[in-house]
């Protein structure tokens, strides 16, 4: 696969991973929040921490649309998926996740509701289009990646003037989230310790590297925008001990293929279009956040699901020992939460941290365990 | 005896209450197309010697959706399946069974299509389908047809294979291509509505695997990587035998187009359905013998050997990257999803 | 955050739609968002949707930034 594959060089990953062992001073530590889940998802993929020096930290940092969904959220999602009437439409990513009382999208399926997993927006205006006596509901939720899709299809919907279907919007930003975590009580007293960022891909083909320039600025915080494949991660993250060493501070991109200074006009126009920001929204484990998420434009009212069905706000109930905000703050981490591994388990998630497969407690305990127990490979003759 | 509508009948309730509606629906369909000794005499069970040896029998339920797919259907797959089962105890297979549950309202047109295509797949494996059961349940009540075949064979005396086998040191091999079955079924699924040129990999392994065990009669085990993939499967024998896993990436073989459909739906080819792969561990002294006679073998030919048993209490199934670095191939609850994340 | 590929366009269907391919596997995709798309060109795709181009000169100048660590790692390690 072009643009792929060479990005996943073995050889290439050794030398970057060299480069950094020398680069990194000894006696410092550098501590690095990779904000995306799928970064998060790569690194222990490819098996990155082991190539790294002991002095380089990855912090995991809340950037997982699924992760920070409050549970009150996707209890509003699992009631409508209860009315006879909805259809509700769910990215695979969210059915398994718990709700209050450990209910799930795929539970509530298993009680005879009609909830379907889609891979793309466009699949619930087609649902929408051969179920003309059903209420289509799309469950929308991503970054601002995943937000431009959202918003062509209802344009699309208003164009088509379609009656029955709708959008419940739980789209986030990015920016939002960064200047949270860098405001949380923990950053302030120094228990999180943040050095600078490796920025999300695919978030920031959309919105361009501007938006970062406020770390550097404010906050003294360097950012370096990194793609999505290992030989990016690596690179990005020699690109950060470099300006950590230098004492610089700037917004840098190794993207470059794919991202701009300013991004995707065009889609960020159409996003502009049909949503408009909320004043504030509530995130698992950042509490209430001003202006960090989205909702559909007063114009757009006919397609937006919470006006459409009346929606109240709910109150989630977390699992009082559940430690997710603390881990998506940064300030926790996995194993430091009771739950965690027993009875917490993929198998048996009870935050959304483990059911991710990118939240950070779901890596941690695939990698983690392995990692107390290390096979040593120079052991093992292939 | 009245004529069923092929063309364009349907399975109505009376075929499955025990009379002569039934009795036509067996002769015409089934017992033409399964055509032996055993369904000609038109009893209610197969009376039959096997051959010396210890019996062994494995059953399976086929429930596939959808029923039609490019390399197979419903049909050829519940035959293939069950010869795997029996035939990973390293057992010649000898007999088949077929109980079918027809849903109301069931085309006959495409249950003739699958009744042939298990008919074809039986022949050509030599295991006749020598008796079988029909019920039928109200439209609504199931998803078209389902099938639970039965196999019986015999495996020679002294071959014993379990996954419960394996020692650190041992071998790990695959016959082939993985991932291959899942991602064609998932191709076939609307919404996520891709094109590729892969083809379900069903197929029945006995002259493999009786190839295998004449060269290496020390193999340890046999199982094919169905649902769950290679990764559970591994996962399973590691958990029986007591033992750990590491496997070596780049040594998996992996079709190009399989690795970009996963690419791009989020899964990983480790955890995709197969359904003519098997797994083989031998003692390491073999290994090389035994790769080459299953290289030698039609059904082989892309075979590899794909890491080593080791020791490890936690019995962790281990994966060096083609990366260099090293990760867990863990052993998962459900099926993997396509994810947008 | 976002499961996203690079895939490369095919064929142009519409304004709306091309046929996009990834190692050998095809599928239908929304090119609404990005102006510009020609056949040939390489888009970054999620959940059905082209979100940019890309360009094929800064990729080919990432790795070659990649190649030369390389080249000096094996210096390095050379003289030692």
């Amino acid at each position: 696969m072009k643009y792929v594959d060479e990005f996943r060089d073995g050889d290439k990953a050794r030398a970057i991973a060299s480069q950094i062992c020398q680069e990194a001073q000894p006696g410092k530590t550098y501590n690095l929040m990779e904000f995306c889940g799928g970064h998060t998802h790569a690194i222990f993929r490819y098996g990155i921490p082991d190539l790294l020096p002991d002095n380089v930290n990855l912090i995991h940092g809340p950037g997982c649309p699924v992760c920070v969904l409050p549970i009150g959220r996707l209890d509003m999602a699992v009631d409508l998926a209860r009315r006879p009437e909805v259809i509700l439409c769910t990215y695979g990513d969210m059915l398994r996740v718990p709700g209050s009382g450990r209910v799930s999208l795929m539970k509530v399926r298993a009680e005879g509701t009609d909830v379907r997993m889609l891979y793309s927006p466009a699949d619930a205006l087609t649902l929408a289009r051969e179920n003309p006596d059903k209420q289509v509901v799309f469950f929308a939720i991503g970054f601002e990646t995943t937000t431009p899709p959202t918003a062509v299809v209802v344009e699309q919907a208003a164009k088509l003037g379609l009656k029955n279907f709708s959008v419940f919007s739980n789209h986030v930003l990015t920016p939002a989230a960064m200047h949270a975590i860098l405001n949380t009580p923990e950053a302030g007293s120094g228990e999180l310790k943040v050095d600078g960022f490796i920025g999300p891909a695919h978030v920031s083909t959309v919105i361009g590297s501007d938006p970062y320039q406020v770390f550097p600025e404010r906050y003294g915080k360097p950012v370096v925008i990194a793609g999505f494949e290992p030989l990016d991660v690596l690179q990005a993250i020699l690109m950060l001990i470099r300006q950590l060493n230098d004492g610089r501070c700037q917004v840098e991109n190794e993207f470059t293929r794919a991202v701009t200074s300013s991004g995707n006009l065009k889609a960020r126009a159409l996003v502009d279009k049909v949503f408009e920001l909320r004043k504030s929204f509530e995130w698992r484990g950042l509490g209430a956040i001003p202006e960090s998420a989205l909702q559909l434009r007063p114009e757009y009212a006919d397609y937006d699901a919470e006006k459409r069905f009346a929606l109240e706000q709910k109150e989630g109930r977390e699992n009082k020992a559940c430690e997710c905000p603390s881990i998506l703050r940064g300030v926790k981490n996995p194993r430091d939460c009771p739950l965690f591994g027993d009875p917490c388990t993929p198998d048996n998630p009870l935050g959304s941290c483990m059911v991710s497969s990118e939240g950070a407690c779901a890596a941690y305990y695939s990698y983690g365990r392995y990692k107390e127990n290390r096979i040593a490979v120079e052991e093992v003759q292939p | 005896m009245s004529n069923l509508n092929i063309a364009r009948g349907r399975v109505e309730m009376v075929h499955g209450s025990g009379g002569r509606a039934m009795s036509d629906l067996i002769q015409q369909l089934f017992a033409g197309a399964f055509d032996n000794q055993w369904l000609a005499q038109g009893n209610d069970q197969a009376r039959f010697d096997l051959p010396p040896g210890q019996v062994v029998m494995a059953t399976d339920s086929h429930v596939v959706s959808p029923l039609f797919f490019p390399g197979g259907d419903i049909g050829s797959l519940s035959v293939h399946g069950t010869i795997n089962d029996v035939v990973m105890s390293g057992a010649r297979p000898c007999f088949l069974s077929a109980g079918f549950i027809l849903e109301e309202g069931f085309p006959l047109a495409d249950l003739k299509r699958i009744v042939d295509s298990m008919a074809a797949a039986s022949k050509e494996a030599g295991v006749p389908i020598v008796t079988g059961d029909t019920k039928v349940v109200e439209r609504g009540k199931g998803d078209g047809v389902f099938i639970n075949t039965t196999g019986v064979g015999v495996v020679p005396e002294g071959l014993v294979l379990s996954g419960d086998q394996a020692r650190p040191g041992d071998a790990i091999l695959v016959s082939g291509h993985i991932g291959d079955h899942g991602v064609c079924i998932l191709s076939l699924r609307e919404s996520l509505g891709f094109e590729s040129e892969i083809q379900s990999d069903s197929q029945s392994l006995h002259t493999l695997v009786s190839a295998m065990v004449a060269e290496v009669p020390d193999i340890r085990c046999l199982r094919d990587p169905t649902r769950g993939g290679l990764a559970n499967t591994l996962n399973e024998l590691a958990h029986q035998s007591a033992v750990g896993m590491q496997l070596f990436e780049k040594d998996i073989p992996v079709r190009a187009q399989v690795r970009a459909a996963c690419e791009f739906l989020g899964l990983d080819p480790l955890y995709v359905a197969n359904e003519g792969k098997l797994i083989a561990i031998c003692p390491q002294s073999e290994a090389e013998r035994l790769l080459a006679v299953m290289r030698a073998h039609p059904q082989g030919q892309d075979a590899a050997i794909i890491g080593r048993v080791v020791e490890d209490e936690h019995r962790f199934v281990q994966m060096e990257t083609a990366f260099g670095g090293n990760r867990m191939v863990d052993w998962l609850n459900g099926e993997q999803l396509p994810r947008i994340c | 955050m976002c499961l996203a590929i690079p895939v490369r366009i095919e064929a142009l269907i519409d304004d709306e739609r091309a046929m996009a391919d990834i190692g050998g596997v095809r599928k239908e995709i929304n090119i609404a968002l990005v102006e510009d798309v020609a056949v040939g060109d390489y888009v970054i795709l999620h959940v059905g949707y082209a979100l940019n181009k890309l360009d094929p000169e800064e990729a080919a100048r990432t790795l070659a930034l990649f190649g030369e660590l390389e080249q000096l790692q094996a210096t390095q390690e050379s003289a030692q």
